[in-house]
């Protein structure tokens, strides 16, 4: 079974982007650019992993996360938070709200790809 | 309520010239008008001939009283309680 | 020899001098040098509109015939105008604070604003006015007449025609908003002047010309056949009233004494100064009409002595003079009468219907400002053309005072109305209505068929038995009360039952609220200075108030208007708070250009119907008058109070706001930053990792890092931008420049070709020559047209680029006509980082207009969005004279 990641992220070339180095690496990419409709996007394709954008027309990311970790059925899905703004008080409020990984824009390839890797890795083995 | 004026009497004395100057304004179309109608009394049908000439010599000339009245009234009358002049 | 084609080159000589004095007078005015035209004298002599060729011609005439029974139809207007006092001060002061347009508005507006009084008195007033200036009409003919041996044909059509240009170019060419006429006013003072001038000209003549001084002449009258004062009293009595009510009935005398009335002191002039007037165009009556009894041949036109007495002393320049001096009464009178009866017909008339018609839809500007001009002049030659036909009916042969006489007593119907309205506040709309009705059919009835002519409209069996045979509905002897003299009949039945009527209905029906209001307002108006409020404010939205305003007062007026309310509230902008002191004013402008009671019509739909509370009516029954005004005064103060309060939060809210704005800011510009910078780092990093990729994959992530440093790029250029034009450091290159140039730059900048948005321009206004820096004022319309492009969600849409010039500023608007910015977010678009709507189908960063309107600042003018309009509409405005700094600076 090819590992799933959702990206939740409404500018096209950083879409574009995220796809080709995860895909490259042998994920499924889907993408959503709505963040009212995230959460039906996330029901429907039950992904493994999730890079959400803090900034999203329609809903922010933040209340996505925290509904996100209110249902029973996603909360235990890894949540990789991307955000353009770096300072402190977005780290916390990423934390309280239940993200598992919090990075800032612009990233390093490398890096968001073995944090994917890794919150993918958390997941498949007992116990996490 | 603003201080009272000191000299109370004057003031009064005042008021009470304007508003009797007041009334008499009313009065005079009233008193005007009884004048122009006392012609009734001696000319028409019934009465001895009365004379045009002398009738309108007495005509023209409570029209120059009336005139004068109302020309001394209204300057008074001016004088003493200027209106808003509020233009538009 | 005086020919008549040297007469009617004296005419046109005279006419062309009068329309320079207008000319001038409305010159004047515009530029607000007002001074002597608004003297006491120019306004005393206004009033002399009273005597109209009836007086030049008729009066002479009348004392031929009867003696001395002229007097009285001076000595009414004499006892009206000393008594100013009581009752016409009510009246100006009434026609001042109501914004009063005319004798139907007067009426409609005390009897609750109600449209129906309003058209029951302009039907009425166009009827009896008719008889009246085909009297003028007849008067021009008939001294015409006299230097051609006969009638020439046609005369008084022409005379007709020529009255109605000379009225529509003077009464029409634009609405005041006061229906002030300064042009006209002024003409008519001149004509007063020429007016006295003749008559005293040729009474002087007859005085110590002809007979040998006053003593001389007090024997010829003895000696005349009108020596014998043969009084009908009843006449005598009725006359003299009847004159008192036409002085303030009739619609000319309306228009001149309350009106045009800029100054109640002025009243104080007129009490002495119009009789005067009066008593020194009738002082020389009798001797010339004796002189003419005397002298002429048996059987002349006694209503032409003024004329014919002079020739037959070969006195030609005196009668010259004469001539003119009807001429130019009769001319003053049809041209003041027009105006004022199409004023109330379009109105009271018109308008009610047009709008009724309209309900909502149209935005032009000033629509209805050119309906009401439109309406004017079509009304002002509807009038001339009736009269024209009555005086061609009725054979031009009465004598022409008794054809005045038949509409004073027309106009006295009026009376009940109004004497009961200002002094009585039992009196109602019912009341006033059917009192109306009653008097205006009897007096139809009884002497406006009749005196049409025999048999024209009633036939002579009528006449003699009564309609269907019914002998005490005789039109000459109602009732069977025979013996009276036709006016005296007529007018007492008239007045009586219209009275009658009038007070008995006003007894049985109960007033509306807006009747009482009114009631108490008008019968109180000189006791309390405060009026009382008419409209409960509810949830009327001002953005449709503005374009209502705009279509009645045009959008330069009604803008400036909301303007200066909404900084006398504290506010900014175009909208102010719809307080019920607003809308109050806000209805009285109105009614100074359509009338009170399309005013309140108006207003009452946009505010949603009922405007009057209980606890207004409360007030109303209410009788103290302390306990009102202190409680007014009381309310003002609290509504101070609050608007304090309400300034003080609204600038404590405002710094609290900066400061969050500020963190708000930095926030946003590191968003703005790093989303660019996160796809270039991003790509830059796979094409340095190199690995088989397509060479098309290669291109176009190349591509797309190229993008986004672009972007980037525009980001840091705004931002730049904007710091530097905030903090003042900015360089302007100021050079002189024409306004279309600019605007061809922009639009071509914008690449307007590609794009779905067609531009409408006016290539004439726009050019404007500016001092300005072209380049920075090129990008404020660059990015206001690309707004437009990118925004306008027409179907079609439109952008229009309207430029006006008004001495100070040029203004130039770009207009589209998509669905506009809501009110809400009016203020927020000028913000940095805002953007409305899809947040990226704007391609930019929400700093456009932030920058211009930094930009327009800096050029020492603004930028702002102006509601009200239809669709998303922003005005620029820029300086057009040069400040000392400027002038330096261009040497």
């Amino acid at each position: 079974m090819a590992k799933r990641v959702l990206l939740i992220e409404d500018e096209p070339n950083i879409i574009e982007a995220v796809r080709f180095i995860l895909s490259r690496d042998g994920w499924s990419v889907d993408t959503h650019a709505d963040g009212a409709t995230a959460l039906s996007a996330v029901a429907r394709r039950v992904p493994d992993v999730i890079v959400l954008d803090a900034m999203l027309p329609g809903r922010s990311g933040f209340e996505i996360l925290r509904d996100l970790r209110g249902d029973s059925k996603t909360a235990d899905i890894p949540v990789l938070m991307l955000t353009a703004r770096g300072q402190q008080k977005d780290r916390d409020m990423a934390a309280r709200n239940g993200a598992n990984r919090f990075m800032t824009k612009p990233f390093s390839n490398a890096e968001m790809l073995a944090c994917v890797q890794e919150l993918y890795a958390a997941t498949q083995s007992p116990g996490a | 309520m603003a201080n009272r004026p000191t000299e109370p009497l004057f003031l009064e004395r005042q008021t009470y010239r304007r508003r009797r100057l007041m009334d008499a304004a009313r009065i005079l179309p009233v008193a005007g008008f009884i004048l122009c109608m006392l012609p009734m009394l001696w000319a028409g049908p019934g009465a001895a001939d009365a004379s045009v000439a002398v009738g309108g010599l007495y005509l023209f000339g409570v029209w120059t009283l009336l005139i004068v009245t109302a020309g001394i009234l209204s300057r008074r009358l001016i004088r003493a309680a200027p209106p808003d002049s509020g233009t538009r | 020899m005086l020919t008549f084609n040297m007469l009617v080159l004296a005419c046109f000589a005279y006419v062309a001098f009068l329309f320079a004095v207008a000319f001038l007078a409305e010159k004047r005015a515009l530029r607000g040098r007002l001074g002597i035209l608004r003297s006491p004298l120019v306004y005393t002599l206004s009033l002399s509109i009273y005597c109209t060729a009836w007086t030049f011609y008729g009066a002479v005439g009348y004392a031929a015939r009867s003696g001395l029974e002229f007097v009285t139809i001076y000595l009414g207007p004499t006892l009206v105008m000393i008594g100013w006092w009581g009752l016409l001060r009510k009246l100006v002061r009434i026609g001042r604070t109501q914004r009063i347009t005319s004798i139907a508005d007067l009426i409609s507006s005390r009897y609750g604003k109600s449209n129906l009084l309003g058209v029951l008195v302009t039907i009425l007033a166009v009827v009896f006015t008719t008889p009246y200036i085909a009297l003028q009409l007849q008067s021009v003919t008939l001294s015409f007449s006299i230097f051609t041996d006969g009638y020439a044909k046609g005369t008084a059509f022409w005379v007709a025609a020529g009255l109605a240009v000379f009225t529509i170019l003077f009464g029409t060419r634009n609405l005041d908003i006061d229906e002030r006429h300064h042009g006209i006013v002024t003409a008519i003072a001149v004509e007063a002047v020429v007016k006295l001038i003749a008559l005293l000209a040729v009474g002087g003549f007859v005085v110590w010309g002809v007979a040998g001084g006053p003593g001389d002449v007090f024997r010829m009258i003895e000696d005349s056949p009108i020596s014998t004062w043969k009084m009908d009293q009843s006449r005598w009595v009725t006359l003299t009233f009847l004159s008192a009510a036409a002085c303030i009935c009739l619609p000319r005398m309306f228009q001149v004494m309350v009106v045009e009335n800029s100054n109640e002191s002025h009243l104080a002039t007129a009490a002495w100064a119009f009789p005067l007037y009066l008593f020194l165009m009738s002082l020389f009556v009798l001797p010339i009409a004796v002189v003419g009894l005397n002298v002429l041949p048996e059987g002349s036109n006694p209503d032409l002595f003024v004329l014919t007495v002079p020739l037959a002393f070969e006195q030609k320049g005196l009668a010259t003079l004469v001539f003119l001096g009807g001429f130019s009464s009769a001319t003053s009178m049809v041209i003041v009468a027009a105006i004022a009866l199409a004023t109330m017909v379009s109105n009271h008339i018109v308008m009610p219907i047009w709008l009724n018609a309209r309900k909502g839809g149209a935005t032009v500007s000033g629509d209805v400002r050119n309906v009401m001009l439109r309406s004017r002049r079509i009304a002002i030659m509807a009038v001339l053309a009736l009269a024209y036909f009555y005086y061609a009916m009725s054979g031009g042969g009465a004598a022409l005072a008794a054809i005045g006489l038949i509409a004073f007593v027309g106009a006295a119907q009026i009376m009940p109305a109004l004497l009961g309205g200002l002094f009585w506040r039992g009196a109602t709309r019912l009341g006033a209505a059917a009192g109306l009705i009653v008097g205006f059919a009897v007096w139809a009835w009884t002497l406006f068929l009749p005196g049409i002519g025999e048999g024209v409209l009633i036939s002579s069996q009528t006449m003699a038995q009564g309609p269907f045979g019914m002998g005490w509905l005789r039109p000459q002897a109602l009732f069977g009360i025979e013996g009276l003299d036709g006016v005296v009949h007529a007018a007492i039945w008239s007045l009586t039952l219209n009275t009658g009527v009038f007070v008995a209905l006003s007894l049985l029906s109960f007033p509306n609220p807006v009747e009482r209001l009114q009631g108490a307002e008008f019968v109180n108006i000189l006791r309390y200075s405060a009026g009382a409020r008419a409209f409960s404010p509810g949830t009327v939205d001002a953005e449709d108030l503005l374009m209502m305003s705009q279509r009645i007062l045009g959008s330069a007026e009604a803008q400036a208007l909301f303007q200066s309310v909404a900084l006398e509230q504290g506010k900014e902008g175009y909208l102010p708070d719809t307080t019920s002191a607003f809308l109050e004013r806000l209805e009285r402008e109105l009614a100074g250009s359509v009338g009170a009671a399309t005013a309140h019509a108006m207003m009452g739909q946009i505010t949603g119907g009922s405007a009057v509370s209980v606890s207004e009516l409360m007030r109303v029954a209410d009788e103290t008058a302390q306990m009102m005004e202190y409680s007014n005064q009381l309310e003002a103060k609290s509504e101070e109070l609050g608007r304090t309060a309400r300034q003080l939060r609204v600038a404590n809210e405002k710094l609290t706001a900066l400061s969050i704005q500020k963190d708000e800011f930095l926030s946003q510009i590191s968003h703005e930053l790093r989303t660019p910078m996160t796809s270039i780092r991003a790509f830059s990093e796979i094409l340095r990792d190199g690995g088989d990729m397509e060479p098309e994959a290669r291109a176009r992530y190349s591509r797309i890092i190229h993008d986004e440093a672009r972007r980037l790029t525009r980001v840091l250029d705004d931002l730049l931008d904007l710091s530097v034009l905030e903090s003042g450091q900015v360089t302007l290159y100021n050079e002189v420049t024409i306004l279309g140039d600019i605007i061809d730059r922009a639009i071509a900048a914008t690449g307007q070709n590609a794009s779905a948005l067609r531009i409408e321009r006016q290539p004439l206004q726009e050019r404007l020559v500016l001092f300005t820096d072209a380049d920075r004022l090129a990008q404020v319309f660059i990015n206001l047209i690309a707004n437009a492009q990118k925004y306008c969600d027409a179907d079609t849409p439109v952008l229009r680029i309207l430029v006006r010039d008004n001495k100070q500023h040029a203004v130039i608007d770009f207009i589209d006509n998509g669905s506009g910015i809501p009110s809400e977010d009016q203020a927020l678009i000028f913000e940095k980082f805002s953007r409305l709507g899809d947040t990226r189908a704007s391609g930019g960063a929400g700093l456009g207009l932030a920058i211009c309107r930094e930009i327009a600042a800096r050029l020492g003018g603004s930028l702002t969005y102006v509601p009200g309009q239809g669709g998303a509409a922003f005005r620029v405005t820029l300086p057009r004279r040069l400040t000392n700094a400027d002038a330096e600076a261009a040497e």
